[in-house]
């Protein structure tokens, strides 16, 4: 069988963000870009699968340079070969124009299941998976904890308010990997060895067979009008006192302030 | 027109999709268009009256068998038929899981710019203009688009609801020939009655304080008494004391209720990008350096093995 993963490099969720001069983007100097946690996820359950079913893993991204050593870090997990679009014309994608020259990835590939994570943190939008398996013409399971795959079916749970949902879908399939699918692997040495002899292939747009204004800025349906910080949220009352002193504080609180009772 | 997809189970209309109609109602006096709710799915018919006030001047119905059974792609289909067919500028969608689910397919099929999980919505020389806190909340981005469609899915208690009768025309709109791919093949809702953590007005929450599984019950008596729901930090789950349902952040839910109550939790920025977002955030935390004080607006020093029984208490003697 053969996987298709797609990674995106981010902020590590401790980074301390800075906004640049545009007024709309973030400092990325001194900034540790890992891959989104989602994603290796995603990674792990195309490892899993693999391990089980036997095929091929080609773990893919889009974006500057840097995005590299996010595929270097999958191919260490695990995967065979990797996918780098890489390409001025990318920049500055919104999900709607990153979905786009993902999509043509799946359709050159044609992989029988596609795995992403629920979102890229940070931005958090949670919207490319669904989009390249409707610009693709797949079904998908959203927010995925427990797969099974039997045959040419997958099914996949997912948790709703209140409970779950199992979602069935033929192959080729697109799966969107949610915290509780797994627990990814840390790269063995071994592997960050092996990976450093595993092949990168570096598509453009012209490579998929898009023109420059449908990806990237230009390809965007939406895009960041500012980025600012956000305002200060005022620290209110400090209290050290008996428990019960602090109950009759909060029953005040939740009553005159908040008015939840 | 704006379009607003009014989530509804059995007949039931999700609070999260009254206050999207809400929301589509204020835009509607704001853009001068007609606003509309379309509601999918088994037993759809039943949550048109419950719709009806809200405010829509129309109600879109897509009750065909190939919707029975919930489908991403289906409902996409569905929605974008009639968003098609009415020539729809705006599409409001609430950011519950189905929400989630649907809306990026919506968007893919009619070219439309897509924000997700919004906390506010303007309007600006008659364009729409999102904002939604980004990188862990430790930044806010406004996004405008560049497309003729424009979409968003509102976070859930953020936008109000507002009862506003209406006595739209009912369309009924034919779903047969739709083929859905995704299916659900089963659904699974826990025992009812208890209220539904994204949706809930208060949340409480326990975190590595709590020490042990043997203790939740403290918090989640306290959840009952305050009509809320119980949240957990990573750290709470990946002990395995609770289960990963009820973990707010980064890698957890995102919840903005009236009034957050965080028992044992440090206020880790990935925790904090899951409820920063809250009206009132009460601590009680016996470090009276824990980072978490600084984004509450009560924060009570002490040990919550005594704080939250006396607490308790306290509510138990009001009732
Ligand atoms: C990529 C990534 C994603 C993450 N996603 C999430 C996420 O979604 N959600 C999340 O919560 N975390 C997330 N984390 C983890 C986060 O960084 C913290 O480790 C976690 O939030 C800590 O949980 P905690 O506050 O319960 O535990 P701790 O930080 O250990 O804090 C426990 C607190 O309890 C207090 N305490 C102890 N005993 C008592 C007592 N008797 N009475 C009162 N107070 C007491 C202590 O003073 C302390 O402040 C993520 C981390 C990473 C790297």
């Amino acid at each position: 069988m053969n996987f298709l993963v797609f990674v995106k490099q981010v902020p590590d969720t401790e980074t301390k963000i800075q906004i640049a001069g545009d007024g709309k983007s973030i400092v990325e100097e001194g900034v540790n870009f890992i891959v989104s946690p989602y994603d290796e996820i995603a990674i792990e359950e195309a490892l899993l699968r693999k391990e089980a079913l036997g095929g091929e893993i080609t773990v893919v991204t889009m974006g500057p340079n840097r995005g590299e050593a996010a595929l270097r870090t999958a191919l260490a997990m695990g995967c065979d070969k990797a996918v780098h679009l890489e390409d001025d014309a990318f920049l500055g994608a919104d999900s709607y124009a990153t979905a786009k020259a993902l999509a043509a990835v799946v359709k050159k590939y044609s992989p029988d299941l596609v795995f992403f994570g629920k979102q890229g943190v940070g931005t958090d939008n949670t919207q490319v998976g669904q989009m390249v398996a409707e610009m693709a013409g797949l079904g998908h399971i959203g927010m995925c904890v427990k797969l099974e795959i039997e045959g040419d079916k997958v099914r996949g749970e997912r948790e709703i308010e209140g409970g779950r949902e199992t979602i069935e879908v033929s192959l080729p399939a697109v799966v969107v990997a949610q915290k509780g699918l797994n627990e990814p692997r840390y790269p063995a040495l071994r592997g960050i060895m092996q990976a450093k002899r595993k092949p990168i292939e570096k598509l453009t747009v012209a490579d998929l067979g898009l023109s420059a204004d449908e990806v990237g800025l230009a390809g965007s349906r939406t895009e960041f009008a500012s980025l600012t910080l956000p305002p200060a949220r005022e620290a209110g009352k400090k209290l050290e006192v008996e428990p019960e002193v602090a109950a009759k504080e909060i029953v005040a609180f939740l009553k005159n302030e908040a008015k939840a009772l | 027109m704006i379009l607003v997809f009014a989530e509804q189970r059995d007949g039931i209309l999700k609070k999260a999709a009254k206050e999207a109609v809400s929301e589509g109602k204020r835009l509607s006096s704001k853009l001068s268009v007609p606003v509309a709710a379309v509601v999918m799915g088994k037993g759809a018919a039943g949550a048109v009256d419950e719709v009806k006030n809200f405010g829509p001047d129309k109600v879109f119905l897509v009750e065909s068998a190939p919707l029975d059974q919930y489908s991403a792609d289906g409902f996409a289909e569905a929605m974008a038929n009639v968003a098609k067919e009415q020539g729809a500028t705006v599409i409001l969608f609430p950011a519950t899981t189905m929400g989630v689910d649907v809306a990026p397919r919506v968007a893919a099929k009619v070219k439309a710019g897509l924000v997700s999980d919004i906390t506010g919505l303007e309007v600006a020389d008659g364009k729409l203009l999102a904002t939604k806190p980004v990188y862990s909340g430790k930044a806010i981005a406004t996004v405008s688009f560049k497309s003729d469609i424009q979409m968003v899915t509102l976070r859930s208690n953020v936008f109000p609801l507002e009862e506003n009768p209406s006595s739209p025309e009912v369309v009924t709109v034919d779903g047969s020939g739709i083929s859905p791919m995704g299916i659900a093949v089963s659904t699974e809702l826990k025992e009812g009655g208890k209220v539904e953590l994204a949706e809930a007005a208060v949340v409480v929450s326990g975190g590595r304080g709590m020490k042990g599984p043997e203790n939740f019950p403290l918090i989640e008596e306290l959840a009952e008494l305050l009509g809320g729901a119980v949240g957990a930090s990573r750290a709470a789950v990946d002990a395995g004391w609770i289960d990963h349902s009820h973990q707010v952040g980064q890698t957890g839910k995102v919840v903005s209720p009236t009034v957050y109550i965080a028992c044992g939790i440090s206020g880790a920025i990935q925790h904090i990008a899951g409820m920063g977002s809250s009206k009132f955030i009460i601590a009680i935390n016996k470090d009276e350096d824990a980072p978490i004080f600084n984004v509450a607006s009560l924060g009570i020093v002490g040990d919550l093995f005594k704080v939250v029984p006396a607490l308790t208490e306290e509510l138990k003697n009001l009732n």
